[in-house]
């Protein structure tokens, strides 16, 4: 699915991430683990493209991030990569369905509000779908992030701290919720995570603090 | 989805601070709309008053007053000259033409003319009733006169001494109106027309013993038969206007003004009023640019991280550049239609509010070509305030904006 040859990410001259040889198979998920500061957040923004590492490739679905141009790295992320932020980040000045919209528009992607309408009804967000994110419980605005993430059928899902700050039942509810829609979606997703709780649900595991 | 609803969603997030800086650049533009609204209406009343004469000829005094009183009909005459120095001018080879003109009276306070049947067709006045005066004491209406007056053909009116206040009332010689004018947008509508000898007659009988007291009041010097109060000439060629003002200054009795140069002076010394509250109004506009500017760029960095997610989405660069500048524009057309609307109403209220108290014609119902120009500046003023806020947004640091807590 992806991989990773000799990344280097320095910040200020201080090396802040390093990460000689990674690579993950379609559809199979995969956890990076690690303490606060250890390089999570540099790591996922480089998976993302939304990031160019100082040394080394990234490739994703047998691309090369470094060899497109800004226009065609940002449609690519458009179209292949969804990211639910530890924040969610959804468009405050939009409904949910609109940031939904706002995902499809973005990509380039056919604007398709019944499909987008149905993906909120299969997350049970049925009744919010005309709703500002601010009428929103934190489960619906996660599970909301959620959906604009998938909305355009991504191969690569990346989520930042999805279960942090969350009881063992809600954690194991939102972490159902990307398992799930990343196996709808035949997807790959890499979660980045402080909580261990988590991890015996993944097969592929890359452990920051011990690579640092 | 679009850009227009991305921008028009974050507008309506903050529709109090778009309203009022809509509303800063509506009152910059209203006020300009207004301005050339009027000056525009105004030139061209002076234009088409002004339409055909070429020079007028009467009593020594002010050049401008005397163009105000015999082409305008709104300031008192400079006094009045003898017929036979008007006869001289008929027969000068330079002119073509001559209109003689005989003031002194008024009717319900619109002027009473005393002239020749060339002075209603220089402005192409036509009868809609009636026809056009024969004898003495006929008299014929322009139409704002006929429609203030109420009078029908066959009627009566009385004139009154003196055209700035109504004075004494002229009882003993009515006139009988025998026509209405078409409405012709120019002075003609507000006058009352006659023969010169109704004039010379009324003036001539029976106001001896009150002569004094006009006198005191001092405001005009009467008409006496035989004299009327200005000429106006057309030229005959182009070389007339190089001779002809300067051979009629030179005697000593006659001055001559000429109406394009005397309005032209006139629209000067208004047009620093003008261009001061013009200026005023430019200041509005950049005000409300400037306004817009600070909305967008505090709303930016509230936005910051919004457009990092919109990228991230698949927006590119361009696109967000885009968004900031479409939500730019949209509070610019608001702003400019909503300027075009205030100040078309406020000329129309004016113009009747004008037109009640009898003085010009202003309409708000009609569009001027500067304010095609005006629709630019304002466009542009609110593209200009949107740039610096879109740049901000087109090299937002996205890894940096999402990495921070």
């Amino acid at each position: 699915m992806f991989a990773l040859q000799n990344v280097h990410h320095r910040y200020n001259g201080e090396e802040v991430l390093r990460i000689e040889d990674w690579s993950v198979p379609r559809g199979e998920h995969c956890l990076i683990l690690g303490p606060s500061g250890s390089g999570k957040t540099t790591l996922l923004h480089i998976l993302a493209g939304i990031l160019t590492p100082s040394e080394g490739s990234v490739s994703i679905a047998g691309q090369d991030l470094k060899a497109m141009s800004a226009s065609e790295l940002d449609r690519f992320r458009g179209r292949n990569i969804g990211i639910v932020f530890q924040r969610l980040h959804l468009i405050p000045s939009l409904t949910v369905l609109q940031n939904l919209l706002l995902a499809q528009y973005m990509a380039g992607a056919r604007s398709d509000a019944h499909a987008a309408s149905e993906l909120l009804v299969r997350l049970g967000l049925a009744d919010t779908a005309h709703r500002k994110p601010a009428a929103l419980s934190f489960g619906q605005s996660q599970r909301a992030a959620v959906a604009r993430a998938v909305v355009n059928h991504p191969i690569l899902i990346l989520a930042d701290e999805p279960t942090s700050n969350l009881d063992d039942a809600n954690a194991a509810a939102a972490l159902d919720v990307l398992t799930v829609q990343a196996k709808s979606c035949d997807a790959t997703l890499v979660i980045a995570t402080h909580d261990r709780r988590i991890k015996a649900h993944f097969e592929h595991t890359i452990d920051l603090s011990e690579a640092a | 989805m679009n850009l227009l609803t991305i921008s028009l969603a974050y507008i309506r997030a903050r529709a109090l601070n778009a309203s009022l800086n809509v509303l800063l650049l509506g009152l910059g533009v209203g006020t300009i709309v207004v301005l050339l609204l009027f000056s525009r209406q105004l030139e061209q009343r002076l234009e088409r008053d002004a339409h055909g004469i070429d020079l007028v000829v009467g009593a020594k005094g002010s050049p401008l007053q005397l163009i105000l009183s015999s082409v305008y009909h709104i300031d008192i005459p400079t006094g009045n000259i003898p017929l036979q120095d008007a006869q001289r001018l008929e027969t000068d080879p330079l002119i073509k033409a001559t209109v003689p003109l005989a003031l002194g009276d008024s009717y319900e306070g619109f002027r009473i003319v005393g002239t020749s049947h060339a002075y209603v067709s220089l402005y192409e006045g036509v009868p809609e009733q009636g026809r056009l005066w024969q004898k003495p004491f006929e008299a014929v209406l322009g139409s704002e006169v006929a429609a203030h007056a109420r009078v029908k053909l066959g009627d009566q009116i009385v004139g009154s001494h003196g055209i700035v206040e109504a004075g004494e009332k002229h009882e003993h010689s009515p006139y009988t109106v025998v026509g209405v004018l078409k409405p012709s947008g120019s002075v003609l509508d507000r006058l009352v027309l006659t023969s010169v000898e109704s004039v010379w007659e009324i003036h001539g009988q029976g106001h001896h013993e009150d002569e004094d007291e006009h006198e005191e009041a001092g405001k005009e010097q009467h008409l006496q038969p035989q004299e009327v109060t200005a000429v106006l000439v057309q030229y005959r060629s182009p070389m007339a206007a190089a001779l002809l003002p300067r051979q009629i200054n030179s005697q000593s009795a006659l001055q001559a003004a000429s109406p394009a140069f005397e309005s032209a002076r006139l629209l000067n010394i208004v047009g620093v009023g003008l261009e001061t509250v013009q200026a005023f109004a430019l200041i509005l506009i950049l005000c409300a640019g400037l306004s817009v500017f600070i909305a967008l760029y505090n709303a930016l960095r509230e936005r910051s991280y919004d457009l990092a997610v919109m990228r991230t989405l698949g927006a590119s660069r361009g696109k967000l550049l885009a968004a900031v500048l479409v939500e730019g524009l949209i509070l610019a057309v608001l702003g400019v239609a909503l300027g075009l609307l205030l100040g078309h109403l406020l000329t129309g209220g004016l113009g009747m509010w004008l037109q009640a108290s009898q003085r010009v014609n202003v309409t708000g119902w009609t569009v001027v070509p500067g304010e095609l120009a005006l629709v630019a500046l304002a466009l542009a003023v609110g593209l200009l305030s949107a740039l610096l806020p879109a740049v901000l947004a087109y090299r937002t640091d996205i890894s940096r904006v999402l990495a921070q807590r």
